[in-house]
């Protein structure tokens, strides 16, 4: 009943890890790396239930608070960007590269 | 019956993650990153987490998705053209493979912990509302890390508006 969950998550997770890999839009990296923390909140609740402990459920409260912040604070940055550079492409972000 | 329920929300969910991944225009790939977030509602749904799914639909697939959506018509992106190479492709396949490999070994490599043992089980869920038992743990137990995230979230607000100032 658990591993399959544990599973999927797994599954879901390393699919957010290729797609931050290998894609060069800012805005869909950043939806891959949403799709890694809701595997990770998918086995948080996952190991809650089975355990019988609400505590992982009240991490996955803060994590999408956290999830909420980093979309509010990341689009902004990203619309900045594009304010000057015209493209949100990860390859083009290299004035800092050494 | 439960079995084949999960394995078909289940592959939904799987081919919208990989559709998020290697669709072209980015509203395709914020679409199906929706779907996903149904998909993994609906495993709350069966995990007895009945707040967490209707927050997942609300806060995730409501608010932050508009906002991401918001911002890709905003800016008006063109589909991507040019392609990473290769080889960047094969390496990050090798890695997200590994990922994916250390996450099964650790996982039938140990034994599970005895199921149940909490005070959690689906009759307390019943009785007493699945709403209830996350407030009680958040207000008593979890209050300084709640209130914490307060300040997180006026961080964030003051971050957003002094980076969509005129002059940056």
């Amino acid at each position: 009943m658990l591993e399959k969950y544990l599973i999927l998550s797994a599954i879901l997770f390393s699919i957010g890890t290729l797609g931050v890999l290998i894609r060069r839009n800012a805005i869909v990296i950043f939806m891959c790396v949403e799709l890694m923390l809701n595997a990770v909140n998918l086995t948080f609740i996952a190991l809650s239930r089975h355990l019988g402990n609400i505590d992982g459920q009240i991490f996955v409260f803060f994590v999408m608070t956290v999830a909420a912040a980093e979309a509010a604070v990341g689009l902004a940055l990203m619309v900045a960007y594009f304010k000057n550079r015209e493209s949100i492409d990860v390859e083009d972000i290299n004035v800092m590269k050494w | 019956m439960e079995t084949l329920f999960f394995t078909i929300v289940a592959a939904v969910a799987v081919l919208s993650s990989i559709l998020v991944i290697t669709c072209k225009n980015p509203i395709n790939s914020a679409l199906s990153l929706v779907m996903t977030f149904f998909c993994l509602a609906t495993f709350y749904v069966m995990l007895d987490a009945q707040f967490m799914a209707a927050i997942q639909v609300i806060v995730y697939a409501g608010a932050i998705m508009v906002l991401v959506v918001f911002v890709i018509m905003l800016l008006n992106i063109r589909s991507e053209t040019g392609k990473r190479s290769n080889h960047a492709v094969a390496v990050s396949s090798i890695l997200a493979f590994l990922v994916l490999f250390e996450a099964c070994y650790f996982l039938f490599r140990s034994t599970p912990a005895k199921e149940g043992m909490g005070p959690l089980t689906s009759s307390v869920i019943e009785q007493v509302g699945h709403t209830e038992l996350i407030g009680k743990a958040m207000y008593s137990e979890f209050l300084l890390p709640f209130e914490i995230t307060s300040l997180l979230l006026l961080v964030a607000i003051i971050g957003a508006v002094v980076l969509s100032k005129k002059k940056i």
